[in-house]
C-alpha cells in the first residue's frame, strides 16, 4: 500500500486511503501479491502430493465403484441386459449375445478375465467360461441356446445370469457389499453370507479394537518416557532421545528377526522364564505367531510415535507450574494430576491418533508375527491385492477403513478440537 | 485396466532409473523364492548363462514371485523379465492377461532328439509357463525330538494327540486341504472330487479344525525348516527340496514322510511388458533345456520337468548323496501322492481362499 | 544456639548441586513477623537459592532453616504454608482465574461457599472483580501478575515469596506493582521475602534488604543504611551510582582517615574497611554529594576537575568530569533557578564533605 494516510470520514462512510480508492480494495490488492507469491512456493509440493498421492488414491477409490471387465469384453451382452433388466433366464436372443462374446472373447485371450470376474460372486465360473469360449469359437450358427446348453448345464444356471447382470454393470456397489461380509442371493436380494465365510466385518471390529489397544498401550509406556525425556538433563535426555528413536533406524527385518529370537516359544524371553522358574518348561508361553505378538511387536514400533508429540508437549511445560502447584498445598500427587496431566492433553491426543491410525494401516508386521489371531484387515486388504488380484474387493475395504478414519478424526475434533492437538 | 494406467506416472522416477540401469548392459531380473531354492537356481541356471551368453542377470527374491506381478502391469512399469510362479497362478495371471504367450515349438528339443512338446512332462507347458522342476509340498519333523513312535502317515501329521506338539502349515488353501483329506481317509485319486463337493470342504476344514489351535502359520518357503530347527514346532509342512537341503547340507536331523505329498510344478513366465523380452524368452530356453535342469538336481531335490533329463541326475553337490531317491518322482515316494489339479484351483482358489482367510482369521 | 523469636531464620545454610562449588556459603538470617525482606543480587548470587530453599523446592546442603522456630529442612513444599509468586507467574493455562485462585483452597478441603468468598474478596483486593471467569491467557501481563499475587495470598499464609515477580513487566507498571504489593503487605501485615536484581525496587519496597554477591551476604541493612553506608566496595558499587578514587591510607585517626590520592592530593575519608596506614583504599562518593565550588567556594576536601560532558535531564544535570585521573567521575547537579553556567572544558574545583567520602577496601585488591 502506497498511501500509508488514512480518511476516516466524520459520517461512519466507508473508509478509503488518501486518494480515494476504498481501503478494503486496496488492501486486497496488495495481499493479493503476497498470496500469489506464497502459493507458488508450495505449487511443487502440491503437485508432487496430487501426483503420487491423491491421483492414485482417487483411482484405487474409484475401483472400489468401477469394475468394467465384463462390460468391456461382453458389450452384446451388457446390451442385452440394457435392454431387457427383468429377464432371469434368457431365450434364444440372449444366449445368442453371450455365445458371440464368449466366441470374441477367445480371441482377444480374455475369456479368463471375464471368468475371474464372475468367479468372485459365482465359484466354478471361471472354467465355464475357459471352456465355454474355446466351444463358442466354433459355433458356426445358431441354436446357441442348444448348443450352449449341451457343453454345460450351468449355462442355464439362474444364479449365473444373476450375477452376470450386475456384472455388466460397470458401476456397481457390489464391493462393498461383499467388503462388509455381505452378498446376493440367488435372488439378487441382499443378504449376510453363510456364517463360515464372514470375515471382513470381524477384522474391521478387531482392527479398530487391537489399534485402540496399542494406542493405549504405548501411552502408557510412553508417557513416563516422554516426561523423563522433558525433564532430564540434556545430556542424559539426548541419550534417552536416541534410545528413543532406534527403533526407527533398524530395519524391519532386524527388528523382526529380533522379536521371532526372543519371543518365540524357545525364545530368550522364554528361556528366561523357564529358568528363573516362573514357568514351567512344558508351560512355555506363546508370545508371537498370535495376537499377542501382533500387539508387543506393534507396541514397540509405534511408540515413538507417541513419545515425540507427547515430549513436546511437555517440554513446553515450565516446571514452576508443578512448583506453584506444590507451593498452594498441593500434594505431588494431586499437583500432577490437576496441573501437569492436564496439560499434556494435547499431546496424548495427538500420540493417540497418530498410533491409532498407523496401526490401522500396519500389514507387514502382523503377518510376520501375528499368526491367525493376530490378523488385521490390512492383511487382507495386502492379500486381495497381491494374491487373489480382487483389487476392487481391496480398494472397496480400503475405502472403508478410510471412512473409518475420517469418522474417528471428525469424533475427536468434536470431542477435544483438532486446534488443540500438537504433534511437535 | 486404462484408469490405472496413469498410477504410471506416480512411478516415472523409478521407472527411469530401473531402465537406465538395464537399457545398456543386456541385464535381465528374474524374480524367485530365495534361499536354497534361488541358489541352486544360480548355479544351474544363472551362471552358466551368464557365462555363455554374457549378458548379467539380476536375482531378486520374493516370498511369492507372483505376487508383485498384476501391480507392476498394470501400471505399465514392469521391472521383472522372468518370475518362477507356482501353477495355478501361472494358468491365473495367463487367463488375467499379465503374461506374455510361450510358444511351446520355440523350445529346444531334449538332447535325445525328442521335441520339447512331448519331452516336457504332462502339463509341463501352458500357453504362457514353462515348467523347469516338480516340487512337492510334504511333511517333515526333527528326528533328535523325536522319541518314540515316528510319524510315518498323513494320518500322524493331524494326530496331536499321537504325536504333540506344533504344527507348521502354509497360510493358503492350497495343499492344505488336499492333506487334511488324506489325512481324513480320502484315497489321493478321489480328493479333488470330495473337495469339488461343499460337504468335501466342510469335511477338509473340520479336519484343520481338530489342529487349529497348534499350528504356526508360514509363508515364505526358508521359514518351515526354521520353524523345525528352533523346535517351534514338532512337524511342519514344507517344500521337499528346503527340507532335503537342511538334513543334506546343514546336517539337520530332518526327516521327510512322503505319504500324501502333493506335487506340483514350478514354471517360469514372462510379465507382458517385460523390459528386456527377447533375452528373457533367451534366458528360458537356456534354463529349461535338458542339461540345466538336471544341473539343477545337483543344488536341491527337486525334479527335472523333462523327461530327458532324467538320465542325467546324478550326485548331489556333496559328492556323495545319490539324488534320484530324494526325488520327488522317486517310484517309492509316489506311493500316495497327489498331483494338484490347476484347473480345480484356478476355478475355486478364490472362493476357497476367501473360506481359508476366514477361517483362519476367526479365533 | 538459643530458641529464636524470629519469624524465619536461616542457620549456616550451605547449597552445593555438585559436590564441588557452593552456590550459598554460610547464610544466616533473620527475618521477623511482618518484616519485608529482600534478597537483591546479580544473577547467579544465589539469591534465588536461597528463596527456593525456604519454599521447600531445593534441599538444604548444610545447616538448618526455621520457620516460627521449628525447622523445616524434611517438611515437604505442599505442608510448609508458604504462598509464593514465581517469576512468570505461574498461572494455570488450562484454569479460569477464579479456578487458579480457588485450587489452593480445594486442595485444603475449603467448602465452596468460602471458596466463592474467599476468592471474590482475593479479586476485588487486586482489583480485577468480575475477571474470575478469564483464562489466564486472555490478560494483560499486569493483570496476570495481580492474580499470581492473588493466588499466593487467598489461603492466607503467614509468609509470602517472590521470585521477581515483576521481572516480565514493562517500567511504568513494575514501578505501579511495587506500590501495590508495598500497600498489600502494609494492609495485610503478612511476611514476604522477596527476590530481585533491580535495586530501585528493592529500595523502594523493603524493610531491609541482604545484598548478595558469590553465595554471601555482602550487607544486611535498611535502604537507607544501605545507600548511605555500604559496608564495602561492592555494595557501594552495586546500590546506586557511585564515583570510585583509588589511593593509599595515610593516618588513621579513629573513624576517619587520611588517603593520598594516586594522582596526587590528600583527602579526608569515613574509614570504614579499608587496612590500615600504607593499605591501599578505593574512595567511595555519591554523585549528588559532590559540590561544584564557585572561585570563592570552599569545602574540607578539594580537588581540581575538568568538564567532558554535560548530560540535560529535567530535574537534575548530570556532569562527567576528568578527576585525579579518571574520565568517568559523575556529578549530579540540582537543575536549580541558581545554577551555574556550564560549559564542556571548563575547568573548576569540586568538593565534598568528608564523611560522604568513604574508604573502602578495593574489590581486587
Amino acid at each position: 500500500m502506497t498511501a500509508a494516510e488514512i480518511h476516516q470520514p466524520e459520517t461512519g462512510a466507508m473508509l478509503t486511503t488518501a486518494d480515494g480508492a476504498p481501503l478494503k480494495e486496496a488492501l486486497a490488492r496488495a495481499m493479493r501479491r503476497a498470496r500469489f507469491r506464497a502459493f507458488l512456493l508450495v505449487v511443487p509440493l502440491l503437485i508432487f502430493v496430487l501426483v503420487t498421492f491423491a491421483v492414485p488414491i482417487a483411482q484405487m477409490l474409484y475401483l472400489s465403484i468401477h469394475n468394467p471387465v465384463f462390460s468391456d469384453h461382453m458389450p452384446r451382452l451388457t446390451a442385452y441386459f440394457e435392454a431387457h433388466p427383468d429377464i432371469d433366464v434368457p431365450g434364444e436372443d440372449g444366449f445368442a449375445a453371450l455365445a458371440l462374446d464368449l466366441a470374441a472373447s477367445k480371441k482377444d485371450r480374455s475369456a479368463g478375465r471375464v471368468g475371474t470376474r464372475i468367479n468372485y460372486e459365482r465359484p466354478g465360473s471361471n472354467s465355464l467360461f475357459k471352456s465355454g469360449a474355446r466351444k463358442a469359437a466354433k459355433f458356426k450358427g445358431p441354436p446357441y441356446k442348444e448348443k450352449l446348453l449341451k457343453h454345460r448345464k450351468d449355462w442355464a444356471d439362474p444364479h449365473l445370469w444373476n450375477v452376470m447382470k450386475r456384472a455388466a454393470q460397470a458401476h456397481t456397489l457390489g464391493f462393498y457389499a461383499a467388503a462388509l461380509d455381505l452378498t446376493y442371493d440367488k435372488k439378487g436380494e441382499i443378504t449376510r453370507v453363510a456364517p463360515e465365510r464372514r470375515i471382513y466385518v470381524m477384522l474391521f471390529v478387531r482392527t479398530f479394537l487391537l489399534s485402540a489397544l496399542i494406542a493405549a498401550l504405548c501411552l502408557l509406556l510412553g508417557f513416563p518416557v516422554a516426561y523423563l525425556l522433558a525433564n532430564l538433563p540434556l545430556r542424559y535426555s539426548n541419550l534417552l532421545m536416541i534410545l528413543v528413536l532406534l527403533p526407527f533406524w533398524t530395519s524391519l527385518l532386524v527388528r523382526t528377526t529380533s522379536w521371532i529370537t526372543l519371543l518365540q516359544s524357545q525364545g530368550v524371553l522364554n528361556d528366561l522364564m523357564v529358568a528363573t522358574g516362573m514357568v514351567g518348561d512344558d508351560g512355555r508361553i506363546q508370545l508371537m505367531y498370535n495376537q499377542a505378538g501382533t500387539i508387543i511387536a506393534m507396541t514397540h514400533i509405534l511408540l515413538p510415535f507417541m513419545i515425540l508429540p507427547l515430549y513436546s508437549v511437555m517440554k513446553t511445560i515450565p516446571p514452576s507450574y508443578m512448583r506453584a502447584a506444590r507451593s498452594l498445598g498441593a500434594t505431588p500427587v494431586t499437583a500432577f494430576m490437576k496441573v501437569y496431566f492436564p496439560q499434556t492433553i494435547p499431546g496424548i491426543g495427538a500420540g493417540c491418533l497418530l498410533v491409532f491410525i498407523l496401526a490401522i494401516g500396519y500389514y507387514i508386521t502382523p503377518a510376520l508375527v501375528g499368526g491367525s489371531t493376530g490378523e488385521l484387515i490390512s492383511n487382507q486388504i495386502a492379500f486381495h491385492m497381491q494374491s487373489s488380484l480382487n483389487w476392487s474387493l481391496a480398494a472397496a475395504l480400503g475405502a472403508i477403513l478410510l471412512f473409518g478414519v475420517v469418522l474417528l478424526y471428525w469424533l475427536y475434533d468434536r470431542l477435544i478440537g483438532i486446534d488443540n492437538m500438537k504433534f511437535g | 485396466m486404462k484408469t490405472m494406467r496413469v498410477l504410471s506416472s506416480t512411478a516415472i522416477a523409478v521407472g527411469l532409473l530401473v531402465s537406465a540401469n538395464m537399457a545398456g548392459a543386456g541385464e535381465i531380473t528374474v524374480m524367485s523364492w530365495g534361499g536354497a531354492y534361488t541358489k541352486s537356481q544360480v548355479e544351474a541356471y544363472h551362471k552358466p548363462w551368464m557365462a555363455k551368453t554374457g549378458h548379467k542377470l539380476k536375482s531378486v527374491d520374493s516370498p511369492n514371485p507372483s505376487a508383485p506381478i498384476k501391480a507392476q502391469v498394470t501400471a505399465g512399469k514392469v521391472s521383472i523379465d522372468v518370475a518362477d510362479v507356482e501353477y495355478s497362478d501361472a494358468v491365473r495371471y495367463c487367463d488375467e492377461g499379465l503374461l506374455e504367450p510361450i510358444d511351446p515349438k520355440t523350445l529346444p528339443a531334449g538332447s535325445n532328439g525328442t521335441p520339447a512338446e512331448q519331452d516336457f512332462i504332462d502339463g509341463g507347458l501352458t500357453d504362457c509357463a514353462v515348467a523347469n522342476i516338480v516340487w512337492s509340498t510334504i511333511f517333515a519333523y526333527d528326528a533328535s525330538k523325536m522319541t518314540g513312535a515316528k510319524p510315518a502317515t498323513m494320518a500322524d501329521f493331524f494326530d496331536t494327540k499321537k504325536f504333540p506338539g506344533k504344527r507348521g502349515l502354509r497360510k493358503g488353501a492350497k495343499a492344505n486341504l488336499e492333506m487334511a483329506l488324506m489325512a481324513d481317509g480320502v484315497p489321493a485319486s478321489k480328493v479333488y472330487d470330495v473337495l469339488g463337493t461343499p460337504a468335501g470342504v466342510k469335511r477338509a476344514f473340520a479336519k484343520m479344525d481338530s489342529i487349529k489351535k497348534d499350528i504356526v502359520w508360514w509363508e515364505a518357503g526358508a521359514q518351515a525348516p526354521q520353524l523345525l530347527a528352533d523346535g517351534e514346532v514338532a512337524m511342519t509342512t514344507a517344500y521337499n527340496g528346503r527340507i532335503f537341503n537342511a538334513a543334506v547340507s546343514e546336517n539337520k536331523p530332518f526327516t521327510i514322510v512322503w505319504d500324501g505329498q502333493v506335487l506340483d510344478f514350478d514354471l517360469f513366465v514372462i510379465p507382458k511388458g517385460a523390459p528386456n523380452k527377447e533375452l528373457a524368452f533367451d534366458f528360458i530356453k537356456f534354463a529349461t533345456s535338458t542339461k540345466p535342469l538336471a544341473d539343477q538336481a545337483k543344488y536341491i531335490a527337486y525334479g527335472p520337468a523333462r523327461k530327458s533329463s532324467a538320465a542325467f541326475v546324478g550326485m548331489f553337490q556333496d559328492g556323495k548323496t545319490k539324488m534320484a531317491p530324494h526325488m520327488p518322482t522317486a517310484p517309492a515316494n509316489l506311493k500316495n501322492a497327489l498331483v494338484n489339479n490347476f484347473e480345480f484351483w484356478a476355478d475355486r482358489s478364490s472362493e476357497l481362499n476367501e473360506r481359508f482367510n476366514a477361517w483362519i482369521a476367526a479365533n | 544456639m538459643e530458641e529464636s523469636s524470629a519469624f524465619v531464620e536461616f542457620r549456616n545454610v550451605q547449597k552445593s548441586y555438585d559436590g564441588e562449588t557452593l552456590v550459598v556459603k554460610d547464610f544466616n538470617l533473620s527475618i521477623a513477623q511482618g518484616e519485608f525482606v529482600t534478597m537483591l543480587g546479580p544473577s547467579g548470587s544465589g539469591k534465588t537459592t536461597c528463596l527456593m530453599m525456604l519454599a521447600g523446592f531445593e534441599p538444604v546442603t548444610h545447616g538448618e532453616i526455621l520457620l516460627k522456630g521449628r525447622p523445616i529442612n524434611d517438611v515437604p513444599p505442599h505442608k510448609r504454608g508458604i504462598g509464593m509468586v514465581f517469576q512468570n507467574y505461574a498461572l494455570f493455562p488450562h484454569m479460569t482465574v477464579a479456578e487458579n485462585l480457588a485450587f489452593p483452597l480445594k486442595v485444603r478441603k475449603v467448602s465452596d461457599a468460602d471458596v466463592e468468598t474467599k476468592v471474590n474478596r482475593a479479586l476485588e483486593m487486586v482489583e480485577l472483580p468480575g475477571f474470575g471467569n478469564r483464562r489466564p491467557a486472555q490478560l494483560s501481563g499486569g493483570q496476570q501478575q495481580r492474580v499470581a499475587v492473588a493466588r499466593a495470598l487467598v489461603f492466607d499464609p503467614e509468609l509470602i515469596l517472590m521470585d521477581e515477580p515483576l521481572g516480565a513487566l514493562d517500567k511504568q507498571l513494575r514501578e505501579q506493582m511495587q506500590y501495590e504489593i508495598k500497600h498489600i503487605h502494609e494492609e495485610l501485615g503478612v511476611t514476604m521475602v522477596y527476590v530481585t536484581h533491580d535495586q530501585a525496587e528493592a529500595l523502594t519496597m523493603s524493610d531491609r534488604i541482604a545484598v548478595f554477591e558469590d553465595g554471601v551476604v555482602q550487607q544486611l541493612a535498611s535502604p537507607a543504611d544501605l545507600y548511605e553506608k555500604p559496608e564495602n566496595a561492592f555494595v557501594a558499587g552495586f546500590i546506586g551510582e557511585n564515583n570510585r578514587l583509588s589511593g593509599t591510607v595515610k593516618e588513621v585517626d579513629g573513624d576517619v582517615c587520611k588517603v593520598a590520592l594516586d594522582e596526587g592530593g590528600t583527602v579526608n575519608a569515613e574509614m570504614v574497611d579499608a587496612g590500615g596506614v600504607g593499605a591501599r583504599a578505593t574512595l567511595s562518593i555519591r554523585p549528588e554529594r559532590v559540590e561544584l565550588l564557585g572561585d570563592d567556594g570552599t569545602m574540607p576536601n578539594c580537588v581540581l576537575g575538568r568538564i567532558e560532558e554535560l548530560i540535560y535531564l529535567g530535574d537534575h544535570v548530570r556532569i562527567r568530569m576528568t578527576v585525579a585521573g579518571t574520565d568517568e567521575f559523575i556529578v549530579k547537579v540540582r537543575n536549580s533557578a541558581d545554577r551555574r553556567d556550564l560549559q564542556e572544558g571548563d575547568e573548576m574545583s569540586i568538593g565534598w564533605r568528608s564523611r560522604d567520602c568513604r574508604a573502602l577496601e578495593p574489590i581486587d585488591a
